[in-house]
């Protein structure tokens, strides 16, 4: 009489365990691809982290962007993996005397990086300072339009991505998505983002973008020439961050990152720290040089400098 | 005791050296060191030659406006008048806000081959070396400029490089960098909706 329930309650246990069991297979079956999912699209789901990605693993992935990208904006798209260059840690300097806050360099960028349109994003963002306060961020204003610039009494601040050599944001990535090259430079895995935005959390100067929707890009002004790195084309969901414009500076010879090109005042100085006759290291032994909230040791390579 | 002994030994040595080089006297320098003692040495070379004098900066050609260059094809047959006056007919529209009351055309501009500038010095020098002539004044600027501190700098940062004239971004008749319009600023969040499009434009 009592062995009957107890039967039945091992059935039902029996039969919880196994509804658990599939509803773990179905929802785990839901997070994979549709059945009739493309070839590439299998293979961005199991690619493993950039940095875990031998030779040939790598030419297969790159080779699929490619592919992915020129379909898409219709045009020849290279994706390159250029590794750092031996011996050179990136370094960048902006003269806060020079400055006019003519946003230039910020839509150089975006045009340069395939940043999205709309939603808009600027990995650059100029703030406006009174000279009599001086650098007293509380004091910054980013939307200021007038006719002219610059207006009487402020001086401009850019901020871009810092390349910190103690980078706070890589530390809080949970899945290691994130982290910094030899040259310095701090990189994104976009394929491995997870979207999170811890990272973005932990930055102390703004310097990461979130992708929330599809980015907006037209075909004729997307740039082609990208690097896995840096400015290819972004999925939906993942973080994203100014690189020096790795595509460009990897290169051999290495060409300026393209806010520095565009600079119509000659503010903006890009260079190689570990070169002692660079103009990095010159501005930074003869110039009075500061960098962004230094007392969060994040140790910027971006160095502020007034060179009168 | 010991002191003693250092100071008249240092000494001993000093007058040593100065009656040595007393034949050329221009080579030796004397001086009390920190204890007193009279050190007299052999001249070092405190001014050098510049590493890069006459080193060339690669730069694109000089800004001139339409037409005006090459300015010997209307002054080789004008007799040049070296008054200090205000110029009528010829060159008006120029309007100098450059130290105006402390000099005139002919403090840059060459006397007898206008297509050259003048150093203070005398020496003649093609527009493509200005910067020379504005380092005259602007020394610290030149420095900087040389090592791609001061100014605009293209090429590449591991290769050639490009550099601009002076006169690429200032009027050399009129110095200061004219103001520009600013591109347009950020989109205001509180201006975007769910999909990140612009709804109103607001007050940007």
């Amino acid at each position: 009489m009592s062995n009957k329930p107890q039967c039945d309650n091992h059935a039902f246990q029996k039969s919880r365990r196994k509804v658990l069991k599939g509803l773990a297979v179905g929802v785990g079956v839901l997070a994979l691809p549709a059945p009739n999912a493309s070839a590439s699209v299998w293979e961005a789901f199991f690619q493993k982290n950039f940095r875990e990605l031998d030779r040939n693993e790598l030419q297969k992935v790159l080779a699929r962007l490619e592919s992915e990208y020129s379909k898409e904006y219709g045009k020849q798209v290279t994706v390159k993996a250029t590794l750092p260059i031996e011996g050179v840690k990136y370094g960048y300097g902006l003269d806060l005397s020079r400055c006019i806050g003519c946003r230039r360099c910020v839509y150089a960028c975006v045009e340069e990086n395939n940043q999205s349109r709309e939603p808009q994003i600027h990995w650059i963002r100029v703030l406006r300072l009174d000279k009599e306060k001086g650098v007293a961020l509380e004091y910054a204003e980013h939307y200021y339009n007038p006719a002219e610039v610059p207006e009487e009494g402020h001086f401009y601040m850019p901020v871009q991505c810092q390349q910190c050599e103690n980078p706070p944001c890589t530390k809080v990535c949970p899945v290691q998505a994130t982290w910094q090259e030899n040259d310095g430079i701090v990189v994104v895995d976009y394929n491995w983002c997870i979207g999170c935005r811890y990272c973005m959390a932990a930055c102390p100067y703004g310097a990461r973008h979130f992708n929330w929707s599809k980015s907006k890009l037209p075909k004729e002004e997307m740039n082609p020439e990208t690097h896995y790195l840096g400015n290819r084309p972004r999925p939906t969901g993942v973080v994203e961050k100014c690189t020096f414009c790795i595509q460009r500076t990897r290169e051999q010879p290495g060409r300026y990152p393209a806010c520095q090109e565009i600079c119509p005042v000659g503010a903006r100085k890009f260079g190689n720290l570990l070169d002692p006759k660079g103009e990095m290291r010159y501005l930074i032994e003869n110039k009075r040089v500061f960098i962004l909230k230094e007392d969060l040791n994040t140790q910027p390579k971006f160095f502020y400098f007034y060179a009168t | 005791m010991k002191i003693h002994v250092w100071r008249s030994l240092s000494l001993a040595i000093g007058v040593l050296v100065f009656s040595a080089t007393l034949a050329s006297a221009a080579q030796v320098e004397k001086f009390f060191d920190r204890h007193g003692n009279l050190v007299v040495q052999e001249k070092v070379e405190r001014y050098k030659r510049r590493a890069d004098e006459g080193t060339v900066f690669p730069v694109p050609p000089p800004p001139f406006s339409e037409g005006i260059f090459p300015c010997s094809d209307c002054h080789a047959d004008m007799e040049p008048n070296p008054q200090r006056r205000d110029l009528v007919e010829m060159h008006d529209d120029i309007v100098l806000e450059h130290a105006e009351g402390q000099r005139w055309c002919l403090d840059c501009h060459n006397l007898n081959d206008r297509d050259k500038l003048r150093l203070v010095s005398g020496e003649e020098i093609p527009f493509t070396e200005s910067y020379r002539l504005c380092g005259q004044c602007h020394g610290d600027k030149l420095r900087d400029w040389k090592v791609g501190i001061h100014g605009k700098r293209t090429g590449y940062w591991n290769g050639e490089k490009q550099y601009l004239l002076c006169a690429h971004c200032h009027n050399p008749h009129s110095p200061r960098f004219k103001s520009l319009q600013p591109l347009p600023p950020p989109v205001r969040p509180e201006n975007l909706n769910r999909q990140g499009v612009v709804e109103a434009s607001g007050h940007n």
